[in-house]
């Protein structure tokens, strides 16, 4: 016997966009994780910076052209992965599936782009601590493009099968989180890679 | 069978068995094997006592020793202490905030199994003698490649990989059940202690443990592809892994003592018989212990030579870290002073040990925390003594008085008191003269990590004190273990409540079914069971046909939405050990960071990838915001 009315939920939706999903807390529990991997990352390159007698040691700095092309990539990438976002909180089916296509499209040119990053630093990881610390910061942030794009095509594909549910489109909102934090992450790795042996050097 | 029954059950089988998602089936699990690792690791510390009884004993050798040293601490902090305090949470906190499984249910059977494989893989490697054999914080150059050949500590930087993997999961999960999917009327005001205990813990995690993944990685890669992080001669730096280590390895200490905090919150009131003194104080304590540990790395480096000033700083901050602690045991020493009919039950009584070894051990931290003392008795003995005091003391006292006290919630039945105290007392006493005279031995000069001492150094007659001890210890340990074990098969039977206790995890049966709650409570206050009338409302409307939970407002848990959780799979053990293939993988084959990444990212997929009737069942409940938004 209840003193009080009962508490009717059944009229609730069946999920929620933004921070009043579950969803959004893994998130961001994800992100705050590797966010706090790249920010001990970045402090060890500028320990070792701070240790070293001449930086980069021993190398001319990394070639600017790739990695500024592909910071220009990652920042355009914004746009078509936050129309995707907003096309999943409105459930419209035909442009979250366009605006994926786009992001897919931005990330593929990125991944190669990526590849011309890894072959102009004029470093090795192995040729001194230098190189290993500009090897980390980069791998890093390829494997997290790499995760993070690989989800990106399976939530994709998904989106294009007969086995979309309502939740999914919080799925394609929360992607688009994440793809908003390695876009964010890496201009601190862009301005320390390349900026930083130019300009301090 | 009702239908919430039927929606919630596991499949029969061994299959069913390896797929389920019940957090309380996977949390067993978890804090089984968590046990089973202390128990080795326990018997590595009781063979090097041991070896120690009796000068120039040759029992063990010194390469034996060094594995010995540097599993039993590996494996008590990275396999038991801060996975042992998780697996308690991934049962409780479901239960205690009133809802009926974790936030990410398959993820968390993913994260017990990495854990598992991790744990195994390391005593594996153990008994084939690749062991690691640097000590649990494996110092550069020591750990390094010039004088650590073979592959002992490639698999402690793997072992790192994986438990920290696994503890980071068991983070994110806290944080969003307790977040999320708290009753209604459960305001954060009114969560219990132990839920702010592990919210704070499971942050400090988030924050401390990448540093140490990536320390270990930067560590790898150096042993296997030269890297040069730490190699001087090429730029790198040795006290770079200090740094690194420790900036994870202090919050560690606090990872682990946390929970503890929270644990002790929860019993104490329960045996005072009267509300907790102090909520507000406790939780800002709490909080306050979280960001302050972080700022304590250096003093475990106070003896490399670094600047002046930080050295005072990090020497004030150790000292600080006292005042939320000290706060904590006033609020709890005013809650049993101020308690009716005090019941001195087990679980008190290791309560009432804690105070006891933990305030001498905080003693010796705040001695140990100024930097002039602690260059003399750096790396001696008194340091050893210091960390059991306040780890034992401060983490695995409170931890067996919360096995006794949940222990019928998750079996059903109640512990023997009478082998609880033999237990209690033969652990109080054997942990003191096992451990109070190493704070002799240190101050004597006796450094730690010696395989031997000579005859005559006058350590002879306190380290065969010290080794009686901890065979007391061992002991004490049989006889938890006989307890649990004749417990199991034919203890008491418990009721739902057989405290009188005021969480929500006591107003379910003992032990609970798999859907937790018949229904789901409206929660009035801290104690909602002490409240005159409860529950006063429950839920209604949550639909019984599929695994459905509520989902809250984080801050007053309002009611929001309806979340369907997902059904058992088998895939998050495949993804575990195709997670496992690859970090095995990378000690013999850099490589295979690539190819291990191919079975990984397939069985993920499969994981990810909605089956038929999980599509069928979600349409047929599927209510969108959007025409809620509109009012349809």
């Amino acid at each position: 016997m209840s003193a009080r009315p009962d508490l009717d939920v059944s009229r609730l939706p069946t999920y929620a966009f933004g921070h009043r999903s579950l969803m959004f807390w893994g998130t961001m529990g994800m992100i705050v994780i590797e966010a706090t991997m790249f920010a001990i990352a970045l402090v060890t390159y500028y320990y070792l910076r701070g240790r070293a007698l001449h930086w980069p040691m021993s190398a001319p700095p990394p070639d600017l052209l790739y990695g500024t092309i592909n910071t220009v990539i990652l920042i355009l990438s914004g746009l078509p992965n936050h129309l995707a976002a907003k096309a999943a909180e409105q459930e419209n089916l035909a442009r979250v599936r366009l605006w994926l296509l786009v992001c897919l499209a931005a990330g593929a040119a990125f991944h190669v782009v990526r590849v011309y990053e890894f072959l102009t630093l004029n470093t090795h990881w192995s040729a001194n601590a230098y190189g290993s610390i500009v090897y980390a910061l980069l791998v890093l942030h390829t494997v997290h493009m790499l995760t993070d794009y690989l989800d990106t095509i399976v939530i994709t594909a998904l989106m294009f099968s007969s086995r979309v549910t309502g939740r999914r489109y919080v799925d394609v909102n929360e992607n688009a989180d994440y793809w908003w934090f390695v876009i964010i992450a890496w201009i601190p790795i862009y301005f320390t890679v390349y900026l930083v042996p130019r300009w301090f050097p | 069978m009702t239908s919430l029954e039927r929606s919630w059950a596991d499949p029969p089988g061994f299959l069913g068995w390896l797929s389920t998602v019940d957090h309380k089936r996977v949390a067993r699990r978890y804090i089984f094997t968590t046990l089973v690792f202390f128990a080795l690791a326990g018997l590595m510390a009781a063979t090097m006592r041991v070896q120690l009884a009796r000068a120039d004993n040759d029992l063990v050798g010194p390469d034996l020793y060094n594995q010995l040293f540097s599993m039993h601490g590996s494996a008590m902090m990275f396999l038991f202490a801060v996975p042992v305090m998780e697996a308690v949470a991934l049962y409780l906190i479901p239960l205690m905030v009133g809802t009926r499984n974790v936030a990410f249910p398959r993820l968390n059977a993913y994260g017990y199994w990495i854990f598992l494989f991790g744990g195994v893989m390391a005593f594996t490697v153990f008994f084939l003698d690749i062991g690691p054999e640097a000590g649990w914080f494996s110092y550069v150059p020591l750990a390094g490649p010039a004088y650590s050949p073979g592959k002992r500590q490639d698999f402690w930087a793997q072992l790192v990989t994986f438990t920290e993997l696994a503890a980071l999961i068991g983070a994110i999960q806290i944080i969003a059940t307790a977040f999320k999917l708290r009753a209604p009327g459960m305001t954060l005001a009114r969560m219990p202690l132990f839920v702010w205990a592990m919210v704070a813990t499971a942050f400090m995690i988030m924050f401390a443990m990448p540093s140490v993944m990536l320390a270990s990685s930067f560590l790898i890669t150096d042993r296997l592809v030269s890297t040069q992080f730490y190699n001087p001669a090429e730029g790198g730096d040795v006290l770079l892994w200090q740094h690194l280590f420790w900036f994870f390895g202090h919050p560690e200490v606090y990872i682990i003592f946390v929970p503890a905090l929270g644990m002790i919150s929860e019993i104490l009131p329960v045996f005072a018989r009267r509300r907790v003194v102090g909520y507000v104080a406790l939780v800002i304590a709490l909080v306050t212990i979280s960001f302050l540990s972080f700022g304590l790395w250096v003093h475990h480096m106070f003896t490399t030579g670094l600047p002046p000033l930080g050295m005072s700083f990090f020497t004030a901050a150790s000292i600080m870290i006292a005042l939320p602690t000290g706060l904590q045991i006033f609020c709890w020493i005013a809650t049993l002073a101020t308690g009716t009919r005090v019941r001195f039950s087990t679980p008190l009584l290791f309560v009432i040990g804690f105070f006891f070894i933990f305030v001498i051990g905080g003693l010796t931290g705040v001695m140990l925390g100024a930097h002039t003392l602690d260059q003399q008795l750096h790396d001696s003995y008194f340091v050893v003594a210091h960390l059991h005091y306040v780890l034992i003391g401060g983490a695995v006292f409170p931890l067996f008085g919360a096995f006794y006290f949940w222990f019928p919630k998750l079996t059903g039945r109640l512990l023997s008191e009478r082998a609880g105290r033999w237990n209690f007392w033969l652990f109080f006493v054997g942990f003191n003269v096992a451990f109070f005279p190493m704070h002799f031995l240190g101050l004597d000069g006796m450094p730690r990590r010696v395989y031997t001492y000579p005859e005559g150094s006058g350590w002879e007659a306190l380290n065969l004190l010290s080794t009686a001890g901890a065979l007391v210890i061992a002991i004490s340990m049989l006889v938890f273990a006989a307890n649990v074990i004749v417990t199991w098969r034919r203890g008491a039977r418990a009721p739902e409540n057989p405290w009188k206790a005021s969480g929500l995890e006591w107003w379910t049966r003992s032990p609970p079914p798999a859907h937790n709650f018949e229904r789901i409570p409206v929660v009035d206050s801290r104690t909602p069971l002490w409240d005159a009338q409860f529950p006063g409302a429950t839920v209604q409307g949550l639909p019984d046909d599929v695994r459905s939970v509520l989902v809250t407002h984080v801050h007053d848990a309002t009611p929001d939405h309806i979340n369907i959780m997902p059904s058992p799979s088998i895939w998050p053990l495949l993804a575990a050990i195709a997670t496992t293939l690859l970090f095995i993988g990378t000690v013999f084959n850099p490589w295979a960071l690539v190819w291990g990444s191919i079975p990984v990212a397939m069985t993920l997929i499969g994981w990810f990838w909605p089956k038929a009737d999980e599509v069928k069942s979600l349409r047929e409940h599927d209510r969108s915001p959007n025409d809620f938004k509109a009012g349809a």
